[in-house]
């Protein structure tokens, strides 16, 4: 009998973990679906992150890509809102505990349509969170109808033409001041691995409009959201870098060419400029850039805009170290002197 | 002898009528915005600083300035603080409402007014005081600017001249109104001694009302329910408050601010103890309050009927995910146009059966200011004892007019925070009495699971997905009916155990009678008068006062107990009526309906007359 081999144990990251420990249920949705992509990427980056697993909050509301929070970092808790509301719950939950990493996902449906009135409100507080969206222009879940991000003219496969124009979310999410606006594909996997991973180290609200085919509903000839027109459309911005606050920085950047940003937690995002003109922290120039290629019709894609010093919601309402949460009953209630005052202002 | 108590009695009536002492309502119409809550305040205050009985309603519409409103204070030496359906002293300073406010008053009212608008015309049977406040304006007040709130102040000093207000008090009332501001208090009080002095120089009194000294306020307090809830939310360690601005609860949610803002900053750094977050809208304020309340805070929001109707989607989730949540309903007649000022429990039903599928609420019914106090307490504990969404079900008439009452006590009872495993131990603590951890699953035979909150421990077993109906035990995605269904009736055990566990009526059982009252929230105030007035009639009646939903199992015994049980709505479709014959069953012809929905707050005549009217049936 043949002694059976010692199996090669998995890699593991700086805390010990395996980028199993990361995992969650496996997916439901449609093979091939753009959104499974994404999962992977999260996944993988708060592996390479070494983020604390049980520290994660997973926030989402209804649709099929707000499904996808069961499909990573299970040991993580997770609420599946409401449609379009997401964002109070995770406000709330903020309050509450503000020492958690919040990641929401929501789709296009989700964010623009339902979510609208929750999702710039979210920005314009700038509450820490990363907030993914996973664009494919249709309600899938749904069965196939239009969103409001669909592009002006495009069609769906029974033939119905969307003739209002599509909302940028990340230009709307710079003109309300978040801090860390980004445009990706799914198809794209380094530039997201690292968009999310730059947005894991960013303190306030970071955006990733991330276009992500439906596979089922928006991926035939006509689509301006299908896989192909994507992948034959997409222009990057800029080649992104990305070099977490654990490891050492090398120097060997052309500054002409590069941009460099460090992001709070001490990472550094490394901007190799292919627009040479571009500087992704200037807020005109994000928002001229983006109506730019709305007429054009151009996909760009990379960080449009960043702005890590910006200051987030939680540390304007000044909270306690100690969150609420588990702030103790004696610090809550006040004494009984302060109670005899009350009173006796109403005598 | 206390003669140390100065006494300014009213000047003896001309006429030969008996004096009417302590016990007469005083209406005061104006227009919105010309500063007369002030004057009206000061003139509350002072009764009640002469340790008489006293309640005050401000009659208010929806608007900012120049529509008409009314104030009224009601002065009782036997404690009657429910609105006063007559009215013996009216103070008429609004041109546009003057003479329908004539018209209405009782006969042998006192009618001080703008000598102007020549009143005296209109009636013949009440006692008409004219007095110039434009001119006496002009020459008591300098500032042209201040002249407009000014005259509101003159007949603060007419009306204690006329009802025998002691000055002394005026004025300390006058000083805690501008919180000693010097300059503003010698203003109005300038204005209040020259309304005095000129009608104790030119009127002569004829009608029958005056106020005297009694002893019947001594240590006690005067505040709005609204106050009194926010005191509560302060005393009950609440730590995040989210809320839309909304008549008439915004007073809750900002009383509560200002509470914190003295009260609750923590002694070594100096910081809050609390987050306020004025949200976008109803349907984020619920959101956030249900976030925060997964995340393991005890939050709230305030509102009233109309952002009821916003919370509907997310309360249904909160009743499904099993998160403790804790709302105000300040009910006000809705929808958004129409009387948002005005008030009504009109929320009952909606309220009780908000959002889809089976879901059910627990509501707290306070009926005064102390129960907004005790109950905006009690509702965390219940909202994280059964993990659910509680509404604390207050009305306009309580939340935002002012009431006497005894100081609040300091609360006893600590923090009830529900079944929460926090720590690693205590999570494999349950894993060894129970065979381990999961989220949904009714290990005690109460209803109620155990919880975790994100983010505390680090245990394998600790986090789970939250989501809506469909899930298992262990908080895993589900369809299969048997999940479901299992799930269904573990809440409707939940829901069971909370009968008992909810503030239980309070029942005035024992005079024999087979006659029942079913009454709750401020309804209380005009069922207690009208049981003191039906009983000089001949009628003795028995009194059971909801404070709670589900119904405790004391409300079906107490309709078995008698053979006729009226129950009081202060809306038009009888709603808790309407609960009661579902919860009573084969008692349910016992029940009659008294209902009251004009807007106004109920008065104790109204109950007398649907008593009355059934009983000689």
């Amino acid at each position: 009998m043949s002694s059976v081999a010692e199996p090669k144990a998995a890699p593991t990251n700086r805390r010990g973990l395996t980028v199993k420990e990361y995992g969650g249920l496996k997916s439901t949705l449609c093979v091939g679906c753009g959104h499974d992509v994404i999962t992977r990427q999260i996944t993988q980056a708060f592996y390479d992150m070494g983020v604390d697993p049980h520290r994660v909050a997973k926030m989402s509301g209804i649709g099929c890509s707000s499904k996808t929070t069961a499909y990573f970092v299970d040991r993580g808790h997770g609420f599946n809102a409401v449609h379009g509301r997401m964002p109070s719950i995770a406000t709330g939950s903020s309050l509450a505990n503000p020492n958690l990493l919040y990641i929401g996902v929501s789709g296009d449906g989700d964010t623009a349509s339902i979510g609208a009135g929750q999702f710039v409100h979210l920005l314009r507080r700038n509450l820490p969170m990363i907030y993914i969206v996973e664009n494919n222009g249709v309600y899938g879940l749904k069965k196939g109808q239009f969103s409001a991000t669909a592009d002006l003219g495009s069609r769906l496969k029974t033939g119905v033409v969307n003739d209002l124009p599509a909302m940028d979310l990340c230009a709307m999410a710079i003109e309300l001041g978040c801090g860390y606006v980004a445009r990706s594909f799914s198809g794209d996997m380094k530039q997201l691995l690292a968009l999310i991973k730059g947005a894991i180290a960013h303190r306030g609200t970071a955006l990733l409009d991330v276009i992500s085919p439906c596979v089922t509903f928006n991926n035939h000839e006509d689509s301006t959201k299908s896989y192909k027109w994507a992948k034959d459309h997409e222009i990057p911005i800029q080649e992104i870098g990305f070099v977490p606050f654990f490891e050492e920085i090398q120097v060997d950047y052309d500054p002409g060419t590069t941009q460099d940003v460090t992001l709070h937690d001490g990472s550094h995002i490394r901007l190799r400029k292919l627009r040479t003109d571009y500087d992704a922290t200037e807020k005109m120039a994000a928002l001229t850039l983006l109506h730019e290629a709305q007429d054009k019709q151009e996909f760009l894609t990379g960080l449009v805009y960043v702005a890590p010093e910006k200051k987030d919601f939680i540390s304007l309402l000044n909270l306690p170290e100690e969150p609420l949460a588990v702030i103790p009953d004696e610090k809550a209630r006040p004494r009984p002197e302060a109670l005899a005052e009350m009173m006796e202002e109403l005598k | 002898m206390s003669t140390a108590i100065l006494e300014e009695k009213a000047p003896a009536p001309s006429t030969g009528a008996p004096p009417v002492v302590n016990d007469f309502s005083i209406h005061v119409a104006t227009a919105n915005g010309s500063g007369s809550m002030s004057s009206n305040n000061i003139l509350m205050r002072s009764i009640f600083q002469m340790g008489i009985p006293v309640s005050g309603k401000n009659l208010f519409p929806s608007n900012i300035q120049g529509l008409p409103t009314w104030f009224t204070i009601r002065a009782s030496k036997e404690g009657f603080i429910a609105r006063r359906r007559d009215i013996g002293v009216l103070i008429c300073m609004n041109p546009e409402t003057a003479h329908e406010d004539v018209r209405t008053v009782a006969p042998g009212a006192a009618v001080i007014y703008e000598e102007s608008l020549k009143l005296n015309t209109l009636r013949n049977d009440v006692h008409f005081y004219p007095v110039p406040f434009q001119k006496l304006v002009l020459e008591l007040v300098h500032d042209g600017k201040l002249r407009r709130l000014a005259v509101n102040m003159i007949y603060v000093g007419v009306a204690a001249w006329l009802l025998g207000i002691d000055m002394a008090e005026v004025e300390q009332a006058v000083a805690k109104q501008f919180k000693n501001k010097a300059k503003a208090v010698e203003i109005n009080l300038t204005a209040i001694r020259g309304g005095f002095e000129w009608a104790e120089k030119n009127l002569t009194k004829s009608d029958p009302f005056r106020l005297e000294r009694m002893n019947a306020t001594a240590g006690k307090i005067i505040i709005d329910g609204n106050a009194a809830a926010a005191i509560g939310c302060v005393m009950a360690g609440v730590t995040v408050v989210t809320w839309y601005p909304i008549t008439p609860s915004s007073s809750l949610a900002e009383s509560f601010t200002d509470y914190c803002r003295r009260f609750r900053l923590d002694p070594e750094t100096g910081k809050p103890t609390f987050a306020i977050v004025q949200a976008e809208d109803e349907l984020a304020a619920i959101g956030m309050v249900l976030g925060a309340g997964w995340a393991g805070a005890r939050a709230m929001t305030t509102t009233s009927g109309p952002g009821i109707s916003l919370m509907s989607e997310f309360t249904g989730l909160g009743y499904y995910a099993e998160i403790p949540a804790v709302i105000f309903d300040v009910q006000r007649v809705g929808p958004s146009t129409g009387l948002p000022t005005r008030t009504m429990q009109g929320d009952i039903l909606s309220t009780y059966n908000l959002s889809h599928g089976d879901a059910r609420h627990i509501l707290l019914i306070p009926a005064s200011v102390e129960e907004c106090y005790e109950m905006a307490m009690e509702a965390f504990n219940v909202a994280e004892r059964f993990q659910t969404p509680v509404f604390v079900m207050m009305d306009l008439d309580l939340g935002m007019n002012n009431w006497m009452s005894d100081p609040f006590p300091y609360p006893e009872k600590p923090f009830d925070r529900g079944k929460v495993l926090r720590t690693n131990g205590e999570i494999e603590e349950h894993v060894k009495r129970f065979g381990g951890f999961e989220r949904y699953k009714d290990v005690d035979g109460d209803g109620i699971p155990w919880r975790t909150l994100p983010g505390l421990t680090d245990h394998p077993l600790a986090a789970y997905f939250t989501r809506g109906s469909g899930h298992t035990e262990r908080a895993t995605y589900s369809e299969r009916p048997d999940d479901y269904q299992n799930n269904m009736d573990r809440l409707a055990r939940k829901f069971e155990t909370a009968r008992k566990f909810v503030p239980q009526p309070v029942v005035s059982n024992g005079t024999g009678s087979r006659v029942g009252l079913i009454a709750y929230g401020s309804s209380d105030f005009a069922v207690e008068e009208a049981r003191v007035i039906l009983k000089k009639r001949g009628i003795e009646t028995d009194y059971l006062r909801l404070r709670a939903l589900p119904f405790p199992p004391a409300v079906a015994e107490f309709v078995a107990g008698h053979d006729r049980v009226y129950v009081v709505d202060q809306n038009r479709d009888r709603q808790m009526y309407e609960l009661l014959t579902l919860e009573v069953r084969g008692d349910c012809t016992k029940l009659r309906s008294i209902r009251h929905y004009d807007g106004f707050p109920l008065d104790a005549e109204s109950v007398v007359e649907g008593v009355e009217a059934g009983e000689k049936r």
